[in-house]
């Protein structure tokens, strides 16, 4: 290369840099090497993680060890995808385009919303950008959090809370669950949105039919996460008056990865549209006629609107969002309720297996779907190192994640785990 | 060129006086600068407008630009009709493409706007 562009050796590159800036020595950097050395190096480096395939998970909290079809990956894993950056000439891009065009369709049907992005990071930084557009829309500053969505969640909003754009307000928790008539107390008319999970951190269902009604009454908007996993056997929050439907769509078609990268989706109803953050891909005519993917409704954007954007948001997770695409085309509306069926069924299965090892005790009674807690008797960090010993990631330990949570065990069970595996489960927990 | 009858600020808007009020909108050469127009966000009846201040946004396929109100007053009717056709502003800036009627707050602010004959030469200056 360096023949073709006319230079002896690598120096003569930089002979238009003053010599008074340049380091004057070779850098301090290790020898090449060869692709086998490397691959031997990175796989050494891999195997001090334990992948999934090794332990047998019952851990959730946001990340879930679902099955991914083979065909997510031989599509995934094409070059054209694989490796392309966002496209800033999008026209030129139809098949990338195409395929964000299918994903927002799908995340609409879903979640029965009118208009979906083309993603956004996470599901937590997709729950803030909805806190700051149900601010632009109703020009209010507090939002209402309700204090079961994810901690990590709620951190993540305090984060952009100190821009001192909004200002967030927590319903405390009861029973695991959020009770309307306590919500409806810190609702009021200065409210911009009240912001909701279900299922909540500790996989209990939220009356959203109620929150919304305390929400719509004080003239603010609904926000709803879900876990579109369970979209095939839960309503969707279209049905409860949601306006704006967020959450982390790693459960579709991707892998946990040690937690990320995730897949933020987000969606809401016609009237929202100009606010909306995030790329958009429409579909229309060219100049022939012929059908085209173009990236629309750009004006919201800052290369457009600079300081008035609607968000500081310029891509997507396109290759995430490509994979839930390929996932949901792959496992179809049967498959999905099928997956959802057999995550909540397994999930009431392994609760009542734990509860009966005598092991644990039942602190909540409130409807759940694929994921629950229960307070280990004993020393649950103890346990959780000694099952992972014996080959099982045995739920996770609260504790180390909210100390007001300290005892509680939050379990998630997916369509993956075999009646054999949670019957070892819990085998293995009463030996302890 | 531009309609005699109007009169124009530096922001290009043009101002139709009807007795104590004010019809307000761009002028031909801030829609043919712009392009197709395809979203204009207009303020609500009872809004008050600030001469000088922005009142809306007009948006084309990959810009957007403020609307600054010539002159001081409140909202009385809006052209509902540019929600769905906001092309008129195109194809018909003087007429169809109207945005807001205005109650004048101050008709004084009238003297501070130019004839279209001093228009037509700041914009060929412009250009």
């Amino acid at each position: 290369m360096l023949r073709a562009v006319g230079v002896a050796d690598i120096d003569e590159l930089f002979e238009s840099v003053p010599a008074a800036v340049r380091l004057g020595r070779p850098l301090d950097l290790p020898d090449g090497l060869s692709e086998m050395e490397t691959a031997s190096s990175l796989r050494a480096l891999a195997d001090a993680n334990t992948p999934a395939t090794r332990l047998v998970s019952f851990a959730g909290a946001g990340c879930y060890d679902h099955y991914i079809p083979a065909i997510v990956d031989h599509v995934v894993r094409r070059p054209e995808f694989f490796t392309a950056y966002t496209p800033y000439q999008p026209e030129a891009s139809q098949g990338t385009l195409q395929n964000i065009y299918e994903f927002q369709t799908m995340i609409c049907e879903l979640t029965g919303m009118d208009v979906a992005n083309a993603s956004m990071y996470d599901g937590a930084t997709a729950f803030v950008e909805a806190a700051l557009m149900a601010s632009r829309i109703t020009k209010r500053h507090k939002v209402v959090v309700v204090g079961s969505v994810h901690p990590e969640w709620r951190v993540v909003l305090r984060t952009y809370a100190a821009s001192g754009n909004i200002e967030v307000v927590t319903c405390p928790v009861e029973d695991g669950v959020i009770n309307p008539a306590t919500a409806a107390m810190l609702v009021d008319d200065s409210t911009a949105a009240l912001l909701v999970s279900s299922p909540n951190f500790v996989g209990h269902l939220e009356d959203l039919a109620a929150l919304g009604e305390v929400a719509h009454a004080a003239g603010a908007l609904f926000v709803v996460s879900v876990n579109p996993i369970l979209s095939g056997v839960l309503e969707p929050p279209s049905s409860f008056g949601a306006d704006i439907v967020v959450g982390e769509g790693q459960p579709l078609g991707n892998p946990m990865s040690l937690g990320g990268p995730g897949l933020g989706f987000f969606a809401c109803r016609q009237a929202h549209l100009r606010q909306l953050p995030g790329r958009i891909v429409g579909r229309t005519v060219d100049v022939d006629g012929r059908g085209a993917f173009v990236l629309t409704m750009q004006t919201r954007e800052q290369h457009i609107r600079r300081e008035k954007a609607t968000s500081n948001i310029c891509s997507n997770h396109a290759l995430n969002a490509l994979a839930a695409a390929v996932y949901l085309s792959a496992v179809g509306v049967a498959g999905l309720e099928s997956v959802g069926r057999a995550c909540v069924a397994k999930a009431h299965y392994l609760r009542e297996a734990l509860l009966a090892t005598g092991k644990f005790d039942a602190p909540y009674s409130a409807p759940f779907a694929n994921e629950f807690a229960l307070r280990y008797t004993g020393d649950a960090a103890a346990m959780h190192a000694e099952m992972v010993r014996r080959g099982f990631l045995a739920g996770v330990d609260l504790g180390a994640i909210d100390p007001g949570m300290d005892g509680l065990v939050l379990f998630a069970v997916t369509e993956k785990r075999t009646k054999a595996e949670m019957d070892s489960l819990a085998k293995e927990v009463a030996s302890l | 060129m531009n309609p005699a009858d109007l009169r124009y600020d530096k922001e290009h808007e043009w101002v139709r006086v009807e007795g104590d009020s004010a019809v307000i909108g761009i002028s031909d050469f801030a829609q043919d600068q712009l392009g197709e127009v395809v979203y204009v966000d207009l303020p609500s009846v009872g809004d008050v407008l600030a001469v000088g201040e922005t009142f809306g946004e007009i948006e084309s396929v990959k810009s957007v630009s403020e609307l600054f109100a010539p002159v001081s007053g409140t909202v009385v009717e809006v052209n509902d009709e540019l929600d769905s056709a906001p092309e008129s502003i195109n194809s018909d800036a003087y007429g169809a493409g109207w945005m807001v009627k205005i109650k004048l707050a101050d008709p004084a602010e009238l003297d501070g706007l130019m004839s279209s004959v001093e228009y037509d030469a700041f914009v060929a200056n412009e250009a």
